[in-house]
């Protein structure tokens, strides 16, 4: 240990203060400064010399001249302005596109009302199946008068939805029957069966998933049987979100106390009533902080599925800069892209931090799947 | 064997029976199905000639000539081209900002917290989409943004100055290092005298060998030079190297950043106040007593992080950088031996992460004998 120099303590901590306070107000000035700049750089592109719109030319398509002459001086904001039917609905027909928008809003409202405690009731799964089928015979159609919309036809941001949510849905069960395989005693068979499969689905990137999904897996179909890719795309979701899914449940269950097991046992309950009545309920609750940051990773991570072609809203927003006239306003279209999720993760991480701060023993650990 | 337990072991023959025979059905359909479409089967394809372009080689390689064997080790090596230098530079930009949010000057405490939110909640592929396309609108090299001396940065990729013969004194170093280590380990800890003379002589060894590649004529400073249309000498990062080096560093930063703070908070204040009355400046207090400690809670986490970033860099296959798995994608497509690209792919990236997490386990069970 060093040994205490021997200055007196009331005069350095006075002139130590007078230097912090020096450093932190020059430090705050070149911020300031330094943030104005970049700011009026910004909103000189994006506002002042901004093209908000571009006329149709003889042909009845959009000439984007005075875009292109704006290029690096100034945003081309009618880029979204033509485009952002497309990015959000993809190939849906566009007189139909009402669908796909009254199902985004229902998710968006189910998402809102699960993240708050009031609202979790056993009932809410059945909310949650109930709009699940309800969302996806819309889309579908075929009834009521509304024509037949293919499943390869659909895209954009219910695509999104659809794969995160119901990867969600279903990876759960998954995660937790892993999760209680894992940590369990006695069961050394399914133990190891478990463990291989977490630390397979983690140890490799989701990008070898989804090719696994999209070139492998119609191989290893009897010959004759084809699932659509979509429907692949979906499998691998729900395998890899399962894999660490599980692991936020195995830290539900190691966190609960001993206690509790034994007091299940004493009552003589068996293995699955002890589970179902007693340690799942506690460990789960304790995990939703984690659960949701989990899927907040889950959600992002869907934009992947672009490499094997499936029309995500990142695919449609890839697609519609691809179009020539269009080309090079790809900042414009990814700057939108990026408030859509902004707007989704933001609000979901929020609400996790606020259900973190009420629970009664936080867990700090969080992890987001890769 | 109770009731109980009988029932439990039924339970689990039947789930391992039922995965078996799923894996039977798969492999006995995969038959068919290569048989049908005329596909090879096993890895002779890696002895083949391969017909793929690939931009950057880090190690010799010619289209049509060199085989897919070889094609596949440049991806292998590719990948840690930017995962090795993207976790050295996320865990510093990561730790700066992590500090930055825990600043008494509020206004950069907001912006740092404002920079872990905004980038965490962004998809990743997107954010490299948004550096490639800047990339992209780069100046021509004649009109290149000079960094610094020597460094330049256009839409032809960046420029760096390279040190000729570095990869002998690399090498040279790492051996040195290892030697020193081999030593430190296999001198007993009571022969204090030996092990302080390797030590000692360690500093002079690298001196000595500094001093011989700095007379040697094959070692030298190459700069970049701006001829014609583009740069000769010194070393080209393309652009898609740069995007995804940025995109990568800049997302796992927002993670490090959380670590570090969290690490820190986890440290009671009176480790602070302790280490100030016994006078130490700020900085000697967070370097000698805090940082100390933040390191063991922090290790492990960032440790995952780590292996999220090299996973991560698989996303190169969305902008063209020619990485792992972009490199088994053509692969797959141009030979059709999808099982075994894919099944070589994930070997490399599940050998990678199953022996850091092993090394993180054995450094964890020391620590705990340690403490102990």
């Amino acid at each position: 240990m060093a040994p205490a120099p021997s200055r007196p303590a009331r005069p350095l901590a006075s002139a130590r203060e007078r230097r912090a306070w020096l450093i932190s107000a020059s430090v705050t000035a070149l911020l300031v400064l330094l943030i104005a700049w970049v700011a009026w750089r910004f909103l000189a592109w994006a506002v002042w010399h901004a093209v908000w719109s571009v006329p149709a030319g003889p042909d009845g398509a959009p000439n984007t001249d005075a875009c292109r002459a704006a290029l690096g001086e100034g945003a081309c904001w009618a880029v979204i302005g033509e485009k952002y039917r497309f990015i959000l609905f993809g190939f849906y027909p566009y007189a139909e596109q009402w669908r796909p928008a009254l199902v985004v809003l229902l998710f968006i409202g189910l998402f809102a009302a699960s993240l708050f405690r009031r609202f979790w009731h056993p009932s809410l799964f059945v909310v949650w199946a109930g709009a699940l089928v309800f969302s996806a015979a819309l889309m579908w159609g075929g009834f009521a008068g509304l024509p037949f919309v293919p499943a390869d036809q659909w895209g954009g941001l219910p695509i999104t939805l659809f794969l995160a949510t119901v990867g969600l849905a279903l990876a759960f069960p998954l995660a937790i029957l892993a999760a209680l395989a894992r940590a369990s005693r006695g069961l050394p068979l399914l133990k190891g069966l478990s463990i291989l499969y977490i630390e397979l689905i983690r140890g490799v990137p989701l990008i070898s998933l989804l090719f696994m999904a999209s070139v492998m897996l119609p191989l290893f179909l009897p010959p004759g049987i084809e699932i659509a890719k979509l429907l692949r795309a979906q499998i691998a979701f729900i395998l890899f979100a399962g894999a660490y899914l599980a692991e936020v449940v195995r830290a539900g269950l190691a966190a609960l106390p001993k206690g509790q097991y034994e007091a299940a046992s004493a009552l003589g309950l068996s293995y699955w009533q002890s589970m179902r009545h007693v340690i799942l309920p506690q460990a789960l609750r304790h995990t939703v902080p984690m659960l949701v940051n989990t899927f907040v990773g889950f959600f992002k991570d869907t934009s992947l599925v672009l490499v094997i072609g499936i029309y995500d809203v990142m695919t449609t927003a890839r697609t519609a800069i691809l179009e020539p006239r269009w080309q090079g306003f790809g900042i414009e279209v990814y700057l939108f892209l990026a408030v859509i999720y902004f707007a989704f993760c933001y609000s979901m991480a929020g609400a996790s931090r606020r259900l973190e701060s009420r629970s009664a023993t936080p867990l700090a650990a969080t992890e987001e799947p890769a | 064997m109770g009731r109980r337990q009988l029932i439990a072991w039924g339970w689990q023959i039947l789930v391992c029976a039922g995965a078996a025979a799923l894996a039977f059905l798969f492999i006995h359909d995969a038959e068919e199905n290569l048989a049908t479409r005329h596909i090879a089967t096993g890895f002779h394809f890696l002895t083949q000639t391969a017909p793929i372009p690939i931009g950057e080689t880090p190690i010799a390689y010619t289209p049509s000539v060199s085989t897919y064997g070889r094609a596949f080790l440049i991806g292998v090596l590719n990948t840690l081209k930017v995962a090795i230098p993207g976790c050295v530079v996320a865990t510093l930009w990561g730790t700066l900002v992590g500090l930055a949010r825990l600043s008494r000057i509020t206004l950069l405490a907001r912006l740092a917290a404002a920079y872990v939110q905004g980038l965490r909640n962004i998809p990743l592929l997107l954010q490299l989409f948004f550096w490639y396309g800047l990339a992209q609108v780069l100046p021509p090299p004649r009109q290149a943004f000079r960094l610094l001396p020597g460094v330049f940065l256009s839409n032809r990729g960046l420029v760096v100055p390279v040190l000729e013969g570095a990869g002998t004194l690399l090498v040279a170093l790492l051996v040195l290092a290892a030697a020193r280590l081999a030593a430190a380990r296999l001198v007993p800890v009571n022969q204090r005298g030996a092990r302080g003379a390797a030590l000692r002589w360690g500093p002079g060894l690298v001196l000595a060998l500094l001093a011989l590649f700095a007379l040697h004529p094959s070692f030298h400073l190459e700069a970049p030079q701006l001829r014609g249309f583009n740069f000769q000498g010194g070393m080209v990062l393309s652009p898609e190297y740069v995007a995804l080096f940025t995109g990568l560093v800049l997302y796992t930063a927002s993670y490090v950043a959380e670590i570090v703070r969290g690490g820190l908070l986890a440290i009671p204040r009176g480790q602070w106040e302790a280490g100030r009355a016994l006078g130490f400046s700020e900085g000697e207090v967070l370097r000698l007593v805090i940082l100390p400690q933040t390191l063991r809670i922090v290790i492990p986490p960032m440790i995952s992080q780590y292996l999220n970033l090299v996973k991560n860099s698989s996303l190169a296959v969305a902008i063209g950088y020619q990485d792992l798995a972009s490199i088994t994608e053509t692969i797959l497509n141009q030979t059709g031996q999808a099982i075994e690209a894919i099944a070589l792919m994930m070997a490399v990236y599940l050998g990678i992460s199953l022996s850091v997490s092993f090394a993180l386990n054995l450094f964890d069970a020391r620590l705990k004998r340690e403490r102990g």
